[in-house]
Formats: structure tokens, C-alpha cells, sequence
């Protein structure tokens, strides 16, 4: 048995340490929530917060996150910033087929939380990683933005 | 041919002899059972049969099982007043299931807030056509949407009249309640929907459709989507994500090769991997490839880290047959090859040998379009269980009923007795109308009696395994007079066609392929002959959005700007006057006898439509504004999926070659808009596609394989590459009485050439060949 911090919630999960969080998450934890679209760290689909960081769980081992806090799509929008973007996500019309949203909300939550006033060029660099093969990507940069205002930052 | 390749081919040269589907014999308990949601009540006394008998065979009526507009199959009403409306369209981004409800909603002048939409499990019979690919929804379903919505609100109408024992005259439907106008008296839907379920469906002739001004949500495009929440917090729930109690996870290894098969396989260490608790051969199928699964090895465990495990510890030799000599580098040449002779006639006006001869100069150019996958974000996955003699199956099919009837036929059973559940799909573009996937679920679960097993596609599964953009040669010559205009056109097509996954003795394109811009282009040149070579498939072609429509319009819309290059003229100026004045051409005297399924009269090619979205899109996007150096503006204008768009593209290529597109401009016409913000939204994804079309996508072949992985070596458009600023520019569609069209796929094809075309403004440098990658670095 492998104790886990889930979404601030003890789990006990009994596979190989070396079992990638993502499937560790949809497979025995039942949080769907985390999209499988590589297996490589390429797509940006699985992308979850370790310790506050972005962080691509098809890739990453339980083992290496048994001593910090997972925080997935089904509980980022607890926090101030998650919940901004959700609401500009939706307000938007960003998702088309939505897939790829969860892991694009995760990786705009991280880069929000460290930079609150984001470039384009920063969001550029934050979000560069996640692919959305709809192409919906002038409304993730511009619910990026309105969700960085309602935040306080604007630039 | 096979029911599903008629399903194939029922909008092209085949005549579908199927009718529009009668719900009479369909019981009350299969109904509910279908909708499996409690607390209906409207649903009750499913009797009257209000189904489509028109002799004509165009639109939805030329579809399989045609369209049924029967409020009993689609809305019900709780006693609480919920209103639930069924989509019978899978959802894959392009907001089906917001769009189609909200007809209806209209129609019924229900709360939007009140409604709920519930997914239709894959069955015609009760729901009409669900195939949901070529751009077709709206336009195929408005109608029947709005009377569905509208017989609903005239038999909540008349249960309000019956309680109150007034005339139906005295009463009106408005905002979820019937108002009775003398006295003010109100009844909302909830305690209406008893009684309003034991009223007769009205006959369709008596329906009072509402006028457009009235409207409360068509054409306004202020509701969100209805799965935007869910989506947003993580919950909305695709094929992949299905979970079932005792599931068992499984991948398979596929052949490599197209019509190869296991020679032999070792599972002695895979058996070994913790967590596996079976292998499972799969059982190839003869060609014609068809939408079955491709056979292989298949690892099932308790969850997919350790059937993927399982997988890579099998020891697996393949027998790869005859296709292992694909070569993509060996196909371009010998589809260059055949373009470069004469060929079969698809098309032929006046006398282009001649008229090229007289002419003052000629010119010609060959453009090239590799295969290309659609790499949809969810992968394939399905999953399937069987229980008591009946199957289920759970995953995200663009053709639900195709994936009913061939897990049926695979198993051995009757279609009555599969259920296929539509979940979302994350992606479809094409790829998930083949429900391959789904077939390998069901099959996995007989494996193991019955017991729910989900499989699951890696992306490199994906990419090796897909049905492929067909790769394609685009040979053209013109002969201009003094003025640069061309007098005489010449377009020769070559390229696997589709109809060879169907029948694998196909060679020549086919009228639905030929009729995606190449014959059917209306240009005001006087001598136009079309050739199509034959071209032998080596893997699975496949639909991908927007289709032939790619390399076709690359090809024309690149060609003639070389042509007003060469004339010295401005490329929006030149295209206008090849495109020639305003007038509405019979697809039928272009040759094109499938003009996407839709009537010739109904849906001519209207050149004036065409031109209008070109000239809207130069004046919005400022066409002619002066530019710093290195960068350029390029324009293209197609017509396909009985929609007209144009694009400008603003493209910055830098001291080393890099592109960067600052600007899209998308002109659209497709009609009369239900929801617009969604035709907004697929103008601006089919940009980023084409985007990606244009720069990056390209699927090749060695010894029979596929050479890419993963998205490292088969790379998609970023939000780094992606444009900019897209804007898009909708022509108002006029009156709801006019035809629609297709949204979903045509925002596609004009986006390649016009970035070309741009990058040859910028750079005076002609791509020819697709993609771009590092054709431009210096």
C-alpha cells in the first residue's frame, strides 16, 4: 500500500510505486478528471498540481509525490484562482470538445498562482505545453486574461 | 457491399432505397428504458407515426433511416416542470448538444433553464440518422427539431385548453407555461405534462411553427454550452472514462502493417507483469479493411499502467503481407508520375487541349498534401460488457448505429440486443465515425464472459493505426490570354480513395470526393477539363474534417494566385475575376452528381455568395494595408459542405525562415445560424487545424509503417503557433426559410493556401508541398 494526498484527502492505492500518477488517479481513485493523451508529457491532457506545480502525472511516479499534496481538476476549483477560471472558461465558450480543458485549466492555475498579471508571452510559456487539437486557443489566452483581472492583476 | 458501406456511400452514387423510419411500433417501456432517466411523464402513449414519406432523397431524407421528428422520442416533462430534450447527434466539440436542444426549446418556448438534455443511445429507428459527420447536423435537423419542439407545445396547449374548457384559440405557450389570454389564468409545464401526454401528437400539416422574430434563442448565441460546467470542473465524462464494477483495462498490439497478421506471439512474460490477468489474440479480418478492428494481441489487467506493461513484455512476430513495401518517399513519386499523364475524365468543358494551345502562355504547377491523422485528444477507447444474452457498449462514436450493427454482426447477435451508449467524444474530426474500437471492446469481453472490459489506445496506438487523410497529388496547367486570365484549366487528381477501406479494388476517386472542390469549381473559364488517375491504396483511408477538400482547394486556390503573380495583379482582384460574376451554377453541369447529398436546386454553387465572402473578408481584414517587411497577407475562398469561406491570412516570416501568424481573418456564409458563437468557435478551431495542416501535420510510411509516435514527431499547432487573432466575420443568413449549411468542416480548407499565399507575399517564396516545417528556413 502506497499513502497518497489526494485533493487533501488521504488514499491508500495498491500498485507499484512506479505506476504513473495519471493512471494511479483514473484507474484506482476513480478521478477521471485527468485526461490520458500521450503517456509522454507532450500533451499536456494529465497535467496536475504537485506542491502548486504543474505537473504532468503520466509521467510521473507515485513514488515521487508519496510526500506531497495532489491537488486534480475535481478540487482546483476550492481555490480562488480555479475557480476563476472555471467561471471564465465557461463564460468564454472556450471548451469545444473539452478534452484537453481540465488539463489546460491546471496548467493556467499554476501559472496564475506565480504570476498573477501574465504576458503573452508568459502565458505562451505556461500553456505551450497543452495541446487542444480544437483549437481553441485565443479563448483559453482570453479567459486567461479575464480571469487574471477578476483576480486583481490586469495589464 | 456491406449495410454500413451503403451508410458510406448513401449520399453519393448510390441511391438509398431506405424510407424515413415510422416510430409507431416502438413500445412505451423500450422508450423509457432508452431514455433511463426518472420522472418522465410526457412520454407516456407513444402512438402517432409522424415520419418523412416525401419521394425525394436529398438532405436527411437521403440519409440512412432519414429523420423523425416525433416529440415522444425527444422531449419529456416532469411533474417538476424539467424539460428533457434528447440529443440523437454525438456531441465532439461542435456544441450538437447545446445547438439541437435548443431548437427545440425554442420551438417549445420552454426555460432554458429548465432543460436538461439527455444523450440518445445509437438507434435510428427512434431517432433518424446519427451519423454525425459531414457537416450535416443543423442543417438536416432544424426542421425536424422545430416541429418536434412545436407539436410538443401544442399538445401542452391542448391540455391546458381541455383543463380550463376553453378553445385552444383562447390559450398560448409561453416561457414554460400555457396562459389563458381572456382571463390571464396560468398552468406551467409540470402541470401540464400528465395530461398534455395523453393529447394525440398533432398531425405535422397543422404544426404553427413560430415566426423567426420570436425567437428566444435561435440565432442570438447567448446560452452556454451545456456541458461547459462539467468540462470546466473536470467531470464531463468521454469514452475513455467509462467505468465499470469488475472492469478489467486492456491495450492491444496491432499489426504494423495494413492486412498483417500475428505470426506468432510468446505472453509467458507479460503474464508475469503485475496487475495483467490475461492475453487475448484478436482475430484479423479479411480485406476490405471496413471499420473492423485490425486483430493483434490484446493484454487485459486490472488497470492500463500494467496491460501497457503487459504489452511491452509480449514477444510478437508479425506476418506483415503485401503492403510492407509502402513508401511514402516511393508514393509521392508514382502519384507524380500518373498526374503527369492522361487520365480518366471526370470533367470536361470546351476544348482545354485546344484552347491551352491558342493560348497566349501557359503555366503549371503540381501540389502535394501527405496523409495526415486526426490524432483526436482522447484517443479511441470503448468499453463493453455482455450480461444475459445482451451487450452494451460505452464510448464516443460519431456513427452509434454503425457501431450497434457491427458489434451485433461480430458477435453473432441481433442489434436489438446491443445497446451503445454515446458518451462524449474528446475529438472526433472523422476518426471516431469508424467504431473499430468499439468492435475490439466487445470482442475483448466475450473473451472473458461477458466481464466489462474497457480498451484503450495509446497515441502511438493512434497514429499506426488510424484511417488516414488520403495523400495526394494535385497536378494543374492553365493557359492565359494577354491579360494573365486563364482561358483554359487543367486539374489532374490523384489520390487513394476512400471507397478502397470499403473496396479494396477502388482505384478512382469517387463523386463524394470528386465533388469536394475540384469538379465543382465554379470558375468562369470557358475550357476546364478534370482528370482523375488511378491510385492504389496501402493503408486505411479514412475520412478527416473537411476531407478532399483539402488538398484540393490547396492546389486551386495556391494555383490561381501563381496565376495572378504571373499576370501582375492583386490576388483578391484575380480570384474575384476567375470566380466571375454573380450567378447560381447547377452542380449538375460542373459534373458534380453528389453535391454533399443536398438537391441541386436547393443548393446550387452561388458564386455570388462566394464572392461575397471574399470581398467581406479583404475589406475586414484590410486587405491591401501596408505591411513592414517580412510580413505578407494571402487570401483563398472555398466552397464545400454547401457553406462558402474565406480567409485572409497576416503571416510574419522572420530573418530565418520562422512563420508566425499575427492575424486570420474567416468570412463565413452557411445560411441562416442557430447558434452563432458555435460557428464562431469551429471557424476559429478549423483555422488552428488548417493552421497545423499547413506547417506540421504529415503521417509517412517506411516498410509498410507509419514513421511518427507520438506528438513529438507527429506535431500539432500550440498555442505558441497558433494565430494570434482570429476573426471571424459571419454573413447574416437571412430568413430561417433559407437553406443552411455545413459549419463544422468548411472553415478547414481555405486556411492552407491562403497561409502559402501569404508566406508568398511575405517571402516570394511558393509552397508547393505540404507541410511547410523547414521548407523556409534559411
Amino acid at each position: 500500500m502506497i499513502a497518497l494526498d489526494i485533493n487533501g484527502k488521504r488514499q491508500n492505492v495498491d500498485v507499484p510505486g512506479e505506476t504513473p500518477l495519471l493512471w494511479t488517479l483514473r484507474d484506482e481513485l476513480g478521478l477521471t478528471g485527468s485526461k490520458f493523451g500521450c503517456g509522454m508529457a507532450l500533451c499536456g491532457a494529465c497535467t496536475v498540481h504537485v506542491d502548486g506545480q504543474a505537473v504532468r502525472s503520466c509521467i510521473t511516479p507515485i513514488s515521487a509525490v508519496v510526500n506531497s499534496k495532489v491537488v486534480t481538476i475535481e478540487a482546483v476549483g476550492g481555490e480562488p484562482v480555479g475557480k476563476a477560471l472555471q467561471a471564465a472558461w465557461v463564460e468564454n465558450g472556450v471548451p469545444q470538445c473539452g478534452y484537453c480543458q481540465a488539463g489546460q485549466i491546471m496548467s493556467a492555475a499554476a501559472l496564475l498562482r506565480r504570476t498573477p498579471k501574465p504576458t503573452d508571452a508568459q502565458i505562451d510559456e505556461a500553456m505551450g505545453g497543452n495541446i487542444c487539437r480544437c483549437g481553441t486557443y485565443t479563448r483559453i489566452r482570453a479567459a486567461i486574461k479575464q480571469a487574471a483581472a477578476r483576480q486583481g492583476g490586469t495589464r | 457491399m456491406s449495410a454500413p458501406v451503403d451508410r458510406v456511400l448513401r449520399a453519393g452514387a448510390e441511391a438509398s432505397s431506405e424510407k424515413s423510419v415510422v416510430l409507431a411500433n416502438v413500445s412505451r417501456r423500450r422508450f423509457l428504458q432508452g431514455m433511463s432517466l426518472g420522472g418522465l411523464v410526457l412520454a407516456v402513449g407513444f402512438r402517432s407515426a409522424t415520419a418523412a414519406d416525401e419521394p425525394k432523397k436529398y438532405g436527411a431524407d437521403g440519409m440512412p433511416n432519414g429523420w423523425v421528428d416525433n416529440p415522444l422520442a425527444f422531449v419529456s416533462i416532469a411533474e417538476d416542470g424539467t424539460v428533457t430534450i434528447v440529443c440523437h447527434r454525438s456531441e465532439m466539440g461542435q456544441g450538437v448538444r447545446t445547438g439541437m436542444p435548443m431548437i427545440v426549446a425554442d420551438e417549445l418556448e420552454a426555460d432554458w433553464k429548465r432543460v436538461r438534455v439527455a444523450q440518445a443511445s445509437g438507434d435510428e429507428k427512434r431517432f433518424g440518422n446519427q451519423d454525425t459527420d459531414g457537416s450535416r447536423s443543423t442543417r438536416h435537423f432544424f426542421e425536424p427539431m422545430r416541429r418536434c419542439g412545436a407539436a410538443a407545445r401544442t399538445m401542452l396547449e391542448a391540455a391546458a385548453a381541455d383543463r380550463w374548457k376553453v378553445p385552444v384559440s383562447e390559450v398560448a405557450a409561453k416561457n414554460h407555461e400555457v396562459v389563458h389570454r381572456p382571463t390571464g389564468r396560468r398552468l406551467g409545464y409540470g402541470a401540464l405534462a400528465k395530461a398534455a401526454a395523453t393529447q394525440p401528437v398533432p398531425a405535422r400539416a397543422t404544426l404553427r411553427l413560430k415566426d423567426p422574430k420570436d425567437f428566444r434563442y435561435i440565432g442570438k448565441g447567448q446560452l452556454k454550452l451545456v456541458d461547459a460546467v462539467d468540462i470546466a470542473n473536470g467531470k464531463a465524462q468521454y469514452g475513455i472514462d467509462t467505468r465499470l464494477d469488475s472492469m478489467l483495462y486492456a491495450v492491444v498490439a496491432r499489426p504494423p502493417v495494413l492486412g498483417g497478421k500475428v505470426a506468432s506471439v510468446d505472453d509467458a512474460e507479460a503474464l508475469k507483469v503485475p496487475g495483467v490477468v490475461k492475453v487475448v489474440r484478436i482475430e484479423s479480418s479479411p480485406p476490405p479493411a471496413h471499420f473492423n478492428p485490425v486483430g493483434g494481441v490484446a493484454v487485459l489487467a486490472r488497470n492500463t499502467w500494467a496491460a501497457m506493461q503487459g504489452r511491452r513484455a509480449l514477444k510478437i512476430t508479425w506476418d506483415d503481407g503485401p503492403n510492407a513495401s509502402y513508401d511514402s518517399t516511393a508514393y509521392k513519386a508514382s502519384l507524380e508520375e500518373s498526374a503527369r499523364k492522361p487520365a480518366k475524365v471526370v470533367r470536361n468543358d470546351g476544348d482545354f487541349a485546344a484552347a491551352s494551345a491558342g493560348a497566349a502562355k501557359r503555366l503549371q504547377a503540381e501540389y502535394y498534401v501527405p496523409h495526415l491523422a486526426h490524432a483526436t485528444m482522447e484517443p479511441p477507447a470503448a468499453a463493453a460488457r455482455i450480461t444475459g444474452g445482451k451487450c452494451e457498449v460505452w464510448g464516443g462514436f460519431q456513427s452509434p448505429q454503425a457501431a450497434r450493427d457491427l458489434v451485433a454482426k461480430r458477435l453473432g447477435m441481433s442489434a436489438d440486443d446491443v445497446t451503445v451508449h454515446v458518451t462524449l467524444l474528446g475529438g472526433g474530426f472523422g476518426r471516431k465515425s469508424k467504431p473499430d474500437y468499439g468492435i475490439e471492446a466487445a470482442v475483448l469481453s466475450k473473451a472473458v464472459d461477458g466481464k466489462p472490459v474497457k480498451v484503450t489506445w495509446t497515441r502511438e496506438d493512434d497514429l499506426h493505426n488510424s484511417y488516414y487523410h488520403t495523400v495526394s497529388v494535385e497536378h494543374l496547367e492553365a493557359g492565359v490570354d494577354a491579360q494573365g486570365k486563364p482561358v483554359a484549366w487543367l486539374h489532374r487528381t490523384v489520390a487513394p480513395t476512400i471507397i478502397s477501406t470499403f473496396n479494396a479494388d477502388a482505384k478512382n476517386e469517387a463523386p463524394l470526393e470528386l465533388g469536394m472542390g475540384v469538379i465543382n469549381v465554379p470558375f468562369a473559364i470557358p475550357n476546364v477539363r478534370i482528370e482523375n488517375p488511378e491510385a492504389i491504396a496501402h493503408t486505411r483511408i479514412g475520412w478527416f474534417r473537411s476531407v478532399s477538400n483539402i488538398p484540393h482547394a490547396f492546389a486551386v486556390q495556391s494555383f490561381v494566385a501563381e496565376l495572378a503573380a504571373a499576370a501582375g495583379r492583386d490576388p483578391k482582384d484575380f480570384l474575384l475575376e476567375v470566380i466571375g460574376p454573380a450567378r447560381q451554377v447547377s452542380p449538375e453541369t460542373l459534373g458534380d452528381t453528389w453535391n454533399h447529398g443536398e438537391s441541386p436546386e436547393r443548393y446550387p454553387v452561388d458564386t455570388g455568395r462566394l464572392r461575397r465572402v471574399v470581398e467581406t473578408v479583404a475589406r475586414e481584414s484590410g486587405w491591401g494595408r501596408k505591411l513592414p517587411k517580412g510580413r505578407g497577407l494571402g487570401i483563398a475562398g472555398h466552397y464545400s459542405f454547401v457553406s462558402y469561406v474565406a480567409a485572409v491570412v497576416e503571416v510574419a516570416v522572420d530573418a530565418k525562415g520562422a512563420v508566425t501568424i499575427p492575424r486570420v481573418d474567416v468570412a463565413v456564409d452557411c445560411g441562416p445560424t442557430v447558434n452563432p458563437d458555435r460557428v464562431r468557435a469551429q471557424m476559429e478551431g478549423a483555422t488552428v487545424m488548417g493552421v497545423g495542416i499547413a506547417t506540421l501535420g504529415e503521417i509517412s510510411f517506411k516498410s509498410g509503417r507509419v514513421e511518427q509516435n507520438n506528438f513529438d514527431s507527429y506535431q500539432v499547432t500550440r498555442i505558441t503557433e497558433a494565430p494570434r487573432v482570429i476573426r471571424v466575420h459571419i454573413i447574416p443568413g437571412g430568413d430561417y426559410s433559407k437553406p443552411m449549411g455545413g459549419v463544422g468542416e468548411p472553415g478547414v480548407p481555405p486556411i492552407p493556401p491562403a497561409l502559402c499565399n501569404a508566406i508568398y507575399a511575405a517571402t516570394g517564396k511558393r509552397i508547393r508541398r505540404l507541410p511547410i516545417r523547414d521548407q523556409l528556413t534559411v
